[in-house]
């Protein structure tokens, strides 16, 4: 079975994102790329199935412009078998990103896809249902904890309510939580291995996917801020004041 | 004009409060109907609660035995095919939105709009990106149905209690897949306030230090009738089960009162508690950026001041 795995590349999650005075966007030159977390727990956990004989190949996809090599690099060092890089200059939305996704199923006919549950930039949490969607294919989403057998996956999902449990037939869509797994560090050696896989380069124009996306940002602004309260000596000031607001 | 349908999210045949916050972003489109849409196996003690809620127009149900439980690949279908008809499909940004949300939004063809903080014009919506570093406003293609989660913690509940919309039942015909299944639902027993929609939760980190610690958080928040939240370091430890995560990967909340307790003030644990009424840090370390963002900092050793702070209570 042949795995697939979003690997997006985001503004990593120590930045502190900063809005363009003009309201044109967020500052994002200069600023720390990784690899989104949720996509490192996907990816640690194919490569932990196939260390199971569950799986024979994984495969990291990111969408993206020509500099995101270095990004799937990492990818390939961490175990990927191979990578595609589906180049495209402008961001994509979510519908379609599982557009291309569903093309390259078509193509590569995993066993099972696994995305992060949002990427931490836009945090729209969306594709892989959508993918899932188009693919007509189960879905699980909010994975903590994923069992492979007999051509299913029995998935526990991180709910409000608690932990649902659900069993999906495969081919499926799995999307990660921050508990699956903790992903492994990449080595010095693994990175020189790196370097002779393989990455497949498609140009997103030829992949016959409609990129007319139906949202357009118009604006970016700063979060209102929560302005510093006062600090009181002990907890009987403390019951007092929240008493004084009727909090108490 | 616009014609809104909310999807209603209910467990254990009792509608969630997250509906009725879907109504009131609903409301702030200004259309011309909302309709709320209940899919379930017995629908009717679901459907009398949601027609008490102010401003619906009409209650859909399709009761089936498939929408015993809210499996998204099961649910979309039919929310796709009711959606005929509609400017906008609303549903509450909680699991169950956002798992079957995008479902839908992706059968329809259209892109989703997810967490809607306001309502700027019937196409122009309003909704936070980086951990909620960012505000964006987003305006989505008017020749489109639009699909949006709804952020629940920055709408109120659309009151309830003195309306009563009719109930209808509505006949769809879509062929559901069998291809997923539920297995079981393991929920925390608690006779606790949910934390979703509590007024007062305290909240404890890792500076509670174990599982058997957390005890004197729990207490605590027993005595002032708050439920109790913690950040994901206490989650990953193993202290509280993960339903207990509040922030950008766990639950967003809005009580009026937030108490965190050995929480140092992550911003992906500020993103979950931006709009809570009053926020109470207590931590050991007076450099803690909790205390940035706190209306009341009190620097001291939890186990020592929680104690306190019962004894002060009376
Ligand atoms: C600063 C900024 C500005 C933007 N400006 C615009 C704009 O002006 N106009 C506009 O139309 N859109 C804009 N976007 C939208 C944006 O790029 C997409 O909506 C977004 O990247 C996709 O949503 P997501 O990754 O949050 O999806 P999610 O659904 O949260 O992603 C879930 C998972 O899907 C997979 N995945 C998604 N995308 C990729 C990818 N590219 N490569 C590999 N795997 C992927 C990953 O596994 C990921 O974990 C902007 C986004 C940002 C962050
Ligand atoms: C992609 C991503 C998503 C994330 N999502 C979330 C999320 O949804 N929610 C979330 O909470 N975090 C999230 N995090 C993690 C976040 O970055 C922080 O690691 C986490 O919030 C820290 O938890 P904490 O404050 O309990 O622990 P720490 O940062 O370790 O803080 C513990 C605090 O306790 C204090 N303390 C210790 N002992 C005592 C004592 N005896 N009395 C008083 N104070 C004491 C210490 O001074 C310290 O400030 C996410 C991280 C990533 C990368």
């Amino acid at each position: 079975m042949k795995i697939l795995v979003g690997y997006k590349r985001v503004v990593d999650y120590n930045v502190r994102i900063q809005v363009k005075p003009d309201g044109s966007g967020v500052v994002t030159d200069g600023v720390k790329l990784s690899a989104n977390p949720f996509d490192d727990i996907a990816l640690e956990e194919a490569l932990r199935l196939r260390e199971k004989g569950v799986a024979e190949e994984v495969i990291v996809v990111g969408i993206g412009p020509a500099d995101l090599t270095a990004h799937l690099r990492n990818g390939l060092a961490m175990g990927a078998n191979r990578a595609i890089h589906v180049v495209a200059s402008d961001t994509v939305q979510p519908l379609t990103a599982a557009r291309v996704f569903l093309k390259l199923i078509e193509k590569e006919q995993p066993g099972l896809v696994i995305l992060g549950k949002q990427a931490i930039d836009d945090d729209a949490n969306q594709t892989g249902q959508m993918l899932a969607a188009l693919w007509d294919r189960p879905q699980a989403t909010f994975a903590s904890k994923v069992e492979i057998a007999n051509g299913k996956a029995t998935v526990t999902r991180e709910v409000d309510a608690g932990l649902e449990v659900i069993e999906a037939e495969l081919p499926a869509v799995i999307t990660t939580d921050l508990r699956l797994n903790e992903p492994r560090f990449i080595k010095l050696p693994d990175i020189m291995k790196a370097k002779s896989k393989p990455i497949d380069t498609i140009e997103f124009g030829t992949l016959g996917v409609e990129a007319h996306d139906h949202l357009k940002t118009t604006h970016y602004a700063a979060p209102a801020k929560r302005s510093k309260g006062v600090m009181v000596k002990d907890a009987a000031e403390l019951v007092a004041a929240l008493k004084q607001k009727g909090l108490l | 004009m616009s014609k809104i349908l909310v999807i209603a999210e209910h467990l254990g045949g009792k509608l969630n409060s997250s509906t009725a916050r879907a109504v009131s972003a609903a409301i702030a489109v200004k259309g011309e109907a909302i309709d709320v849409l209940v899919l379930a196996d017995s629908a009717d003690a679901i459907a009398a609660e949601a027609a008490k809620i102010e401003g619906v127009s009409r209650v859909l149900t399709v009761a089936r035995s498939e929408n015993a439980h809210a499996l998204a690949a099961v649910l979309a279908p039919q929310i796709a095919k009711a959606a005929a008809g509609y400017s906008h499909v609303f549903v509450p940004s909680t699991t169950f939105g956002k798992d079957v949300a995008p479902r839908v939004a992706a059968l329809l063809g259209v892109a989703q709009v997810s967490d809607v903080m306001s309502v700027e014009g019937a196409h122009t919506f309003k909704r936070p990106i980086y951990a909620g570093n960012a505000i964006i406003t987003v305006e989505a293609d008017p020749a489109h149905a639009v699909v949006a989660t709804i952020r629940s913690a920055s709408w109120p509940a659309a009151a309830s209690g003195a309306a009563s919309a009719p109930v209808e039942a509505l006949a769809i015909d879509a062929s559901l897949p069998t291809h997923t299944r539920f297995v079981e639902l393991k929920q925390g027993a608690s006779n606790r306030p949910d934390l979703q929609s509590a007024s007062k939760v305290v909240s404890g980190g890792r500076g509670v230090g174990s599982k058997e610690n957390f005890d004197i958080i729990f207490k605590f928040a027993d005595k002032i009738g708050a439920a109790v939240g913690a950040s994901r370091a206490a989650v990953d430890a193993g202290y509280v089960p993960s339903d207990l995560q509040v922030g950008q990967t766990g639950k967003i909340i809005a009580p009026e009162l937030y108490m965190a307790i050995g929480i140092s003030g992550a911003i992906q644990h500020l993103t979950g508690i931006k709009d809570a009424g009053t926020i109470v840090a207590i931590n050991k370390d007076g450099e803690a950026p909790i205390f940035e963002v706190a209306d009341f900092g009190l620097v001291g050793d939890l186990f020592k001041l929680i104690p306190e702070l019962e004894a002060a209570l009376g």
